[in-house]
């Protein structure tokens, strides 16, 4: 599958509550491998119970494979709730936090005044870098690394999605 | 003794408790330090505790299976599993010491298949547990429930690559249900119970457990729950009954409805409910090769296996119909060629135990989610009120009846003497009905699916999915184990029967006489079929070069010998083996030249299937 292929398959976002215990991510990922499905992002946290984790999945397939995911994953003794989350009702989130090449001045200037406008926060300058703190939709985040690809991003490191149904 | 109640929210905290309100954990071995329980991680469970008793890890693992009711483990012991081998010195179930662990996997496998519920193996640690790993996956790909109880090196050793350590657990996990490493010995009594639960109930399947030495060797008050719950593991098993009338009037309005049974059949013991639902609706009845001994193969709705080399006429029967009732039955490759052109133009309704197997490999238009036993009770039910004016000599049945002679006219047949196909009808002729058989996996395999018909239900079983050559004759003892009244028969091709040969010792010391009907052709047949189909004869590495003397290994061993070249000689040797209650070695010569027809090669769809005429 060429990567453009890929981007065009819809994006699902997979919420579960899991086993807080050695082992689970293993078995999970091992799953997503041994049965050929791709993560885009993973993310884990502790919840409101401490022996229940959070994890979040985000994936590119198609929806005919979607079930087969979610029917697996169900199988899985560790997992003890799954569910595909409605992206239209759905409060998601990611943290990207990105190291930029400002040589100068001016350069540090326009990314400052790039940040503001995505409400990003500037972390640390350094003598030729900055370093933004972005938080966002996937979306949002990809948009902001376009607009800041022009100054060379020396590092960057993403958290992946974490989200929760809106209401109740 | 007391008897304590602790509910799932408090029990952590509980446990802290008693044991502060106890002895310490006393560690009775090597290491220096004591572990602290505050850093384990302990199951959460909700659970009656009744007894409570100092003991080991290793006893505490021998009272678990004692109370699950087991009767025999198979075996091999090593060092990290030395202090489960001394207390399996007074337990009250049976040991059989094993000459290689894979065969003590397929003997708790075989032995499972046949009692319905969970066979148990054991082995060391490293390659004691390789070993047992493909009779796990073996297990895995057919439902089988195993408990597989390997020994790992103590706790603090973990993670050091220290002698005979391997990550089993990492290992184990895409061929188990789950897999279990216990981190106290006060685990052990609730990680078996919920061994035994995950193994049994749904669609069944391997479990593995994982001790580490140092845990056996702990001794601890030790606690036996008689509830345990696994919150994130709930099978189903009532199937919704909205779906099941639908189903059932899908079947009264369909012209030319088809059965296909499956494993779960098998597994779930719906033998007569199936029987009582073909009846019922008319409809001739196919089987998936695991499905095989589902439906009695004599009756006269009976139509044997679909599928690569199913009968010529059920491979042919399932294209005509136009409603087929999947029964336990995944929708294998092996079973229905190319998923796209499966059932093309027809309704399928798929009745299972997993929801993961819905819509897996073929979209359907019903699905019954749920225990095949009582979703054909209710089936039945529905229909015996309902109209099903259906007779036996209905178009679609004639159909059968036309199938079945135009087939057993055109099907590539050899002339000589004695051939696979004879010396199974032979064997089908002399064998009592109630005996158990399996097979080796290859062309005697396939061979046994065409032309040994299983009459009395769930005598039959196979390694089907995974297709483990050497499986067939382990897992007949285990089969023995089982039922020790009932002859029980592997029919082995030589090339199979190599690979777990040593086993002549576990049957013959063990007492558990088995049969082995070993169609040999001098070749690994099924390769060479397809070497001389699809590669232009250019054979490589088929050939077993009259190595080694079949008749001879078995003396070697203590067991009965005998070779046959002809139907007379056959004839004798099978009335001998029946006679006597010594493990038997039929070495029977066949034709290296000898096919398995019909073929449905690989790729194609049943309609593409080869009958060799």
């Amino acid at each position: 599958m060429s990567s453009k292929e890929y981007r065009n398959k819809p994006l699902y976002i997979i919420s579960s509550l899991v086993e807080n215990k050695p082992g689970v991510l293993f078995r999970i990922t091992n799953l997503f491998r041994a049965r050929n499905f791709n993560i885009e992002s993973i993310t884990v946290g502790i919840t409101e119970k401490p022996d229940l984790s959070r994890m979040t999945i985000t994936t590119r397939i198609d929806e005919s494979i979607l079930d087969q995911l979610v029917k697996q994953l169900r199988k899985l003794i560790d997992i003890v709730e799954v569910e595909v989350l409605d992206v239209n009702n759905t409060v998601y989130r990611e943290l990207a936090l990105i190291k930029i090449r400002a040589k100068d001045f001016t350069n540090r200037n326009e990314i400052i005044n790039f940040a503001n406008v995505f409400r990003a926060n500037i972390l640390d300058i350094g003598k030729e870098s900055v370093t933004v703190e972005v938080i966002g939709t996937p979306d949002k985040i990809d948009a902001f690394k376009n607009l800041i690809i022009q100054y060379d991003i020396v590092e960057m490191a993403r958290t992946g999605v974490s989200a929760l149904q809106r209401g109740e | 003794m007391s008897t304590l109640t602790f509910t799932k929210h408090i029990w952590k905290k509980s446990f802290l408790q008693i044991h502060s309100s106890l002895k310490r954990p006393k560690l009775n071995y090597h290491t220096n330090e004591c572990q602290s329980i505050d850093n384990e991680y302990i199951y959460e469970v909700s659970m009656n505790i009744r007894t409570m008793s100092e003991m080991s890890g290793s006893k505490a693992l021998m009272q678990s299976l004692e109370k699950e009711g087991v009767e025999i483990v198979f075996g091999l012991p090593g060092g990290a599993n030395l202090p489960i081998y001394d207390a399996l010195v007074d337990a009250k179930f049976r040991h059989v010491l094993v000459r290689h662990e894979q065969s003590a996997a397929h003997m708790a496998d075989g032995y499972a298949r046949i009692k319905r519920k969970a066979g148990v193996c054991l082995a060391t640690s490293g390659p004691g547990a390789t070993n047992l790993i493909t009779g796990i996956a073996t297990a895995y790909a057919d439902s089988s429930p195993l408990i597989a109880i390997t020994g790992q090196v103590p706790l603090n050793m973990i993670g050091k690559d220290a002698f005979q350590e391997t990550d089993i657990i990492g290992v184990a996990n895409p061929c188990t249900k789950y897999a279990f490493q216990p981190r106290l010995a006060t685990e052990i009594p609730e990680v078996i119970k919920k061994s035994f639960y995950i193994a049994e109930s749904g669609r069944p399947g391997p479990v593995l457990v994982d001790i580490p030495k140092d845990v056996q060797q702990e001794v601890t008050d030790i606690q036996f729950p008689d509830l345990i719950k696994v919150r994130g593991y709930k099978p189903i098993v009532d199937p919704d009954l909205s779906n099941v009338g639908k189903a059932v009037e899908l079947i009264i309005s369909s012209q030319r409805p088809i059965i296909m049974a499956g494993g779960g059949v098998i597994l779930s013991g719906a033998f007569s409910e199936l029987q009582a639902l073909a009846e019922l609706i008319m409809a001739p009845v196919v089987t998936t090769f695991k499905g095989k001994g589902a439906f009695p193969e004599n009756h006269p709705l009976a139509m044997g296996p679909i599928g690569m080399h199913g009968h010529a006429e059920a491979n042919r029967i399932i294209l005509e119909a136009d409603c087929i009732l999947a029964v336990g039955a995944r929708f294998s490759d092996r079973s229905v060629g190319r998923f796209d052109e499966f059932g093309k133009g027809m309704n399928i309704i798929h009745l299972d135990i997993d929801p993961a197997e819905i819509g897996k490999n073929k979209s359907v238009d019903i699905a019954i989610v749920g225990d095949v036993k009582s979703a054909l009770r209710t089936m039945v039910k529905m229909l015996s009120k309902g109209r099903t004016n259906r007779s036996s000599d209905s178009p679609w049945l004639q159909r059968r009846k036309e199938l079945i002679d135009y087939f057993s006219q055109n099907i590539k047949d050899y002339p000589r003497e004695l051939t696979a196909r004879k010396a199974l009808k032979k064997l089908r002729e002399l064998l009592p009905v109630d005996s158990i058989v399996t097979t080796e996996v290859g062309q005697c395999q396939m061979w046994t699916s065409l032309h040994f018909d299983v009459i009395s239900p769930g005598t039959f079983f196979s390694s089907t999915g995974l297709g483990t050559m050497g499986f067939g004759f382990p897992a007949s003892i285990g089969a023995k184990a089982a039922r020790p009244n009932v002859p029980v028969v592997d029919i082995a091709g030589d090339g199979s029967f190599n690979m777990t040969e040593n086993s002549l010792a576990v049957s013959v010391l063990e007492n558990l006489p088995v049969i082995v009907f070993l169609l040999n052709n001098d070749m690994l047949g099924m390769v060479a079929q397809w070497q001389r189909t699809f590669y232009d004869r250019r054979y490589m590495g088929v050939h077993q070069k009259r190595c080694p003397d079949y008749v001879k290994i078995a003396e070697a061993y203590g067991a009965n010998g005998f070779k046959v070249q002809s139907m007379d000689e056959l004839d004798k040797a099978i009335k001998s083996a029946l006679r006597t209650e010594v493990a038997t070695v039929i070495d029977i010569t066949i034709d290296p030249e000898e096919d398995v027809y019909p073929f449905v090669a690989p790729g194609t769809g049943l309609k593409d299937m080869i009958t060799g005429a």
